[in-house]
């Protein structure tokens, strides 16, 4: 939780005066009534069964995922709930190399990677002057770009395409970049501006009166400062990012180009004519656990960071 | 702060403005334009054609199937993930035994849960989608086998390839992945809330069904409120095409009988594959006031007087 302290704002502060608080039913004669201890315990029964009975809905398909890819193509459709015979770890070689999800794993490494770093500096950039400085169409512009939170993209997608066969942009992977970046900007500046405005002043003031530019001051003062809101809103691309679907499945058509998602449903539907099931549940399986593994290690700052903008 | 200050500005602006009225601004300009011409997406020649695009749409019937569905989702899957959702969170922070010292507690193990709930959210929901195709495959799909071993092979149902059920089967599916995002939001939400109202809730005899209604809710409404609107933007644009694509292939795409069609899918498939790049912005065009009036209604519903504390 440290992290992100600053920007959950609200969250952490517990108590405080109070003020009038919620209207809570007084009836006349507020005799204080025991709860039994039967019915606490029922109670906790109750909580408990449905929190478990959920949680096992949660887990059992990603086990039974797992189980799956070390089994063979004929124990997946004869007895799906059965132990594999053995651990045919052939499936996950076969997956890597031949049905190409090394080449899907890189695709969507260079594509995140680009695109998080650029929506982190261009968001971060357009937020700071947003945020800090008053100059005329300032609010028309932070509205322009907030705007983009509610709009379905499936419609801009259309004309969006012609756009980018126009500019070669088409079926490349620094096309869905900038794509990538582009869509990623609405919440991006909202998030940020709104951190950049609770930042102290003084710090950036001292700065710039010692003779250090706008740019200096904004790299070497303020993005410092903005480290715990940056890995908020990172957290929060990163993961939008990855799992991607619709841009990629419109703007990336070529079967080289593709990243992890669409090249996955892409080996499913040709499965259907060529049968290796084990091998595409090893795929699957490959492309879920490095996202389940990285939440599992940083749970805190992802939780933190997913629920820092939203939490009031 | 003055020196150079406009020349900053623009220098920081200019990028991350650019990018983003090329490729979203523009498009979206575009898209409303291209809704009024005849504009096939194939060649560079079109004819503005007024409204007949849009007196069309009104005539399709497979245009007015996917706005069904896609109002069904936006509808039902808010409130059941919300509901569900606030649910376990209740659960999570309230309701556990009583400790020493403490008049409220979560049940134990909450952090555990908290962290097993989310594993969805974090994976594409394509991955997603795909996993539950297999578990719906009618013939050897895990839920069909699990029905079998519990002695219920009488009822083996369809699911995706039943015109009744496969858009329920669906929205099993977008509840399955979005729940523990929310309830892990509201929890937060919840542990923010002051211990002290809940002690003296329960001092005034209150059960926790009433403190639910009377302190929770209440202090979490904006949360609740905004997580309402985000889930049903995910209804009814990505989140909903990514499933619908994936898991009902069909041989038209958008289940048997275009049972699970909606919007986004259908916008997509008259632009890239029947090459009719304007009538599909039309129905964009449907889809964003579809989303629009939704955000609307909801916000305007949700109003009530905000609660400091």
């Amino acid at each position: 939780m440290k992290t992100t302290d600053t920007a959950t704002t609200g969250v952490e502060t517990p108590g405080g005066p109070g003020g009038p608080g919620p209207a809570v039913t007084r009836t006349t004669a507020p005799a204080p009534r025991k709860e039994s201890k039967s019915e606490g315990a029922t109670l906790n029964v109750f909580s408990h069964g449905v929190l478990i009975i959920w949680a096992i809905m949660v887990v059992t398909p990603l086990l039974w995922a797992v189980m799956t890819s070390f089994k063979t193509d004929k124990a997946i459709f004869t007895s799906p709930w059965s132990l594999p015979d053995k651990l045919h770890f052939e499936n996950w070689s076969r997956a890597w190399t031949e049905a190409h999800m090394s080449d899907y794993f890189l695709n969507t490494i260079l594509v995140v990677g680009g695109s998080l770093i650029g929506t982190l500096l261009l968001g971060s950039m357009a937020a700071y002057v947003l945020a800090r400085f008053d100059f005329p169409g300032s609010r028309f512009i932070y509205f322009l770009f907030i705007g983009g939170m509610s709009f379905p993209i499936i419609l801009a997608l259309v004309p969006l395409f012609y756009v980018m066969q126009n500019m070669a942009l088409l079926n490349t992977l620094h096309g869905l970049i900038v794509v990538y970046i582009a869509y990623s900007l609405p919440f991006t500046v909202f998030f940020l501006t709104a951190f950049f405005r609770t930042l102290p002043t003084s710090v950036a003031e001292a700065a710039f009166v010692d003779g250090a530019s706008h740019t200096r001051t904004f790299f070497q003062v303020m993005l410092p400062m903005a480290k715990p809101g940056l890995i908020s809103v990172g957290i929060f691309n990163f993961l939008g990012q990855w799992n991607q679907y619709l841009l990629p499945t419109v703007l990336n058509t070529e079967p080289e180009k593709k990243v992890l998602s669409q090249g996955l449903v892409q080996l499913a539907v040709s499965q259907g004519y060529k049968g290796d099931w084990s091998g595409l549940f090893a795929g699957l399986v490959m492309a879920m656990l490095p996202v389940l593994a990285a939440y599992i290690i940083f749970q805190r700052q992802v939780v933190a960071g997913l629920t820092a903008g939203a939490v009031k | 702060m003055q020196h150079g200050k406009y020349r900053f500005i623009v220098g920081f602006l200019a990028a991350p403005l650019a990018l983003y009225a090329l490729f979203v601004i523009w498009p979206f300009i575009q898209s409303i334009y291209y809704s009024f011409t005849d504009w096939t997406g194939l060649s560079p020649e079109f004819g503005m054609v007024g409204f007949d695009n849009y007196s069309r749409m009104l005539d399709d019937e497979i245009f007015w199937k996917s706005f069904q569905h896609s109002l069904i989702l936006a509808l039902v899957l808010p409130l059941v993930t919300v509901g569900l959702a606030l649910f376990f969170a209740f659960m999570l922070n309230v309701g556990g035994r009583r400790r020493r010292g403490a008049a409220i507690a979560g049940v134990r193990g909450s952090s555990f849960y908290k962290i097993v709930y989310f594993f969805p959210q974090v994976l594409s929901i394509a991955i997603v989608a795909l996993l539950f195709q297999f578990a719906y495959n009618p013939n050897s799909g895990a839920i069909n086998s699990v029905l079998k071993g519990v002695g219920l092979g009488s009822i083996q149902p369809d699911w995706l390839g039943d015109p009744d059920l496969a858009l329920i089967c669906v929205m099993v599916v977008l509840v399955w992945s979005t729940v523990g995002f929310f309830v892990v939001l509201f929890s937060a939400g919840m542990a923010s809330i002051p211990r002290d109202f809940y002690e003296a809730a329960l001092l005034d005899g209150a059960s926790r069904f009433t403190t639910f209604f009377k302190i929770t809710l209440p202090l979490l409404w904006d949360t609740v409120q905004s997580g309402w609107i985000y889930m049903g933007i995910l209804a009814l644009g990505a989140e909903s095409f990514a499933v619908v694509q994936i898991m009902t292939v069909g041989p038209s795409g958008g289940g048997p009988d275009y049972s699970t069609i909606v919007l986004p899918l259908y916008v997509y498939q008259k632009a890239f594959r029947d090459g009719q790049a304007a009538y599909a912005t039309t129905i964009g065009v449907a889809l964003l006031v579809l989303t629009l009036a939704f955000a609307a209604v909801v916000t305007k519903l949700g109003r009530r007087e905000r609660l400091e504390f």
